[in-house]
């Protein structure tokens, strides 16, 4: 799991994209703690390929891209 | 997947435009309905941090844009107090986005403006924009990064909204403790209570679709993503059919107004203001709403940006508005910053992206 929380965008979208580029995950998890980043997230997930899922946990959102 | 259409994003950029608009109409400079840079240079000035005596006066869009925001993250439930994230080093950050913004006369909104306006020296400033913006993605790509912000106490998040709208009060209720410009462009503006309540409108709406005038060709260029393009297209249609309504688009270099023709120097300060931007992390706008969101490395950028102002004018760096008298352009100082700050900006990235082990801690 990718634990971006903390960090602003695009920073993210940019280690999620770093792991699919040089893993190709069948299925990647990245935790967050801003609503804009799960946003950003999905879009990107979903032009990437993946279905895309997230859900509170807590104060942070845990987005789930799956192929 | 069928792609979603980007409602939200032209909406909040709609209301951007028909603001700009309005607060021009109603008094504001022309193609200047917001400049987010110009407004907290007049804001440095009516604080008595500098002294150029045309560029001085309370702006009220700026605690407007903040409480806005402010309004709307804790509306969403999305008001959430950070901090820690190179603190200082985004206070520089911001005084070298603001050095830039000046030389140009405009942060990235007022050259969409511009742009609307038919003001051709925004294209020239587009176009070192963008190429600015792919320096900083370049090293985001590498790995920059300014680190992580952690949770932070409700009064950290809250004290800039609260210091925002102090500066309000104060603002209508004593205006005269603060300094005001009696001619030149801190002297033309709309009624502050009225420019206040768009502004907030208009801080509701960025926060809600993250608008970002660096973030569009960012994303572009990073991910292909032009989601955020769609605000900045939104702003410039938007303004470009009001302008053109009101008889107030000219289309050229010259007589234009609040800005000058020196054109490397218009490309390399938006230049300046693209790589700084997208190291921090957005535009100057985005810097504003995460503040108001309780983001108080955002704050502390907009501090930076502020105090990057005060060093503007009482260094003399900023460029100078042409007028029947002169051509204006850059004075030898600010042709200085500017160097200096691609050195700052080059000395930042490299320092932030090639330290691997530490880069996501």
């Amino acid at each position: 799991m990718i634990d971006a929380r903390g960090l602003v965008c695009p920073m993210p979208v940019v280690m999620a994209r770093n792991a699919i580029r040089d893993e190709k995950p069948a299925a990647l998890e990245i935790m967050v703690d801003n609503r804009a980043a799960v946003e950003n997230l999905t879009r990107f997930g979903t032009h990437s390929g993946y279905q895309v899922a997230s859900e509170a946990q807590g104060e942070d959102y845990l987005v789930r891209m799956t192929k | 997947m069928k792609k979603k259409f980007p409602f939200s994003i032209l909406i909040a950029g709609g209301i951007i435009g028909l603001a700009a608009i309005a607060l021009t109409l109603l008094g504001n400079p022309a193609n200047m309905g917001f400049c987010i840079a110009c407004f907290e240079r007049d804001i440095a000035g009516a604080l008595g941090l500098h002294s150029a005596a045309k560029v001085q006066y309370l702006r009220p869009e700026i605690p407007g844009l903040v409480i806005g925001a402010f309004l709307a993250a804790v509306i969403g439930k999305e008001f959430k107090p950070r901090s820690g994230s190179s603190p200082v080093i985004r206070f520089l950050l911001g005084a070298v986005v603001m050095i830039g913004a000046l030389v140009f006369l405009g942060c990235p909104l007022r050259m969409v403006l511009r742009l609307a306006g038919g003001d051709l020296n925004a294209l020239v400033a587009l176009l070192g924009f963008v190429p600015g913006i792919a320096v900083g993605v370049w090293f985001l790509n590498r790995g920059f990064t300014l680190r992580r912000a952690y949770p932070a106490a409700k009064t950290e998040g809250g004290a800039f909204p609260v210091v925002m709208l102090a500066l309000m009060a104060l603002a209508l209720l004593v205006p005269s403790i603060f300094k005001a410009s009696t001619e030149g462009p801190g002297s033309m503006h709309a009624s502050a209570i009225i420019a206040f309540a768009i502004a907030i409108v208009a801080g509701m709406a960025a926060q809600k679709a993250r608008l970002c005038m660096v973030g569009g060709f960012r994303d572009l260029i990073l991910f292909r993503d032009g989601h955020l393009l769609y605000g900045f297209g939104a702003i410039f249609v938007v303004v470009l059919i009001g302008n053109l309504i009101f008889s107030k688009f000219h289309l050229g270099f010259a007589s234009q107004p609040v800005a000058h023709s020196a054109h490397i120097w218009n490309f390399l300060g938006m230049a300046l203001v693209g790589w700084g931007s997208v190291l921090l992390g957005g535009c100057p706008l985005r810097q504003l709403v995460l503040a108001g969101e309780g983001n108080s490395d955002s704050a502390v950028t907009v501090f930076g940006m502020i105090c990057g102002a005060a060093l503007s004018h009482n260094f003399s760096l900023a460029g100078a508005a042409a007028s029947a008298d002169s051509a204006g352009g850059i004075g030898p100082n600010g042709k200085i910053a500017v160097a200096i700050c691609i050195v700052v900006l080059l000395a930042v990235s490299v320092l932030y992206t090639f330290h691997k082990k530490e880069a996501a801690k």
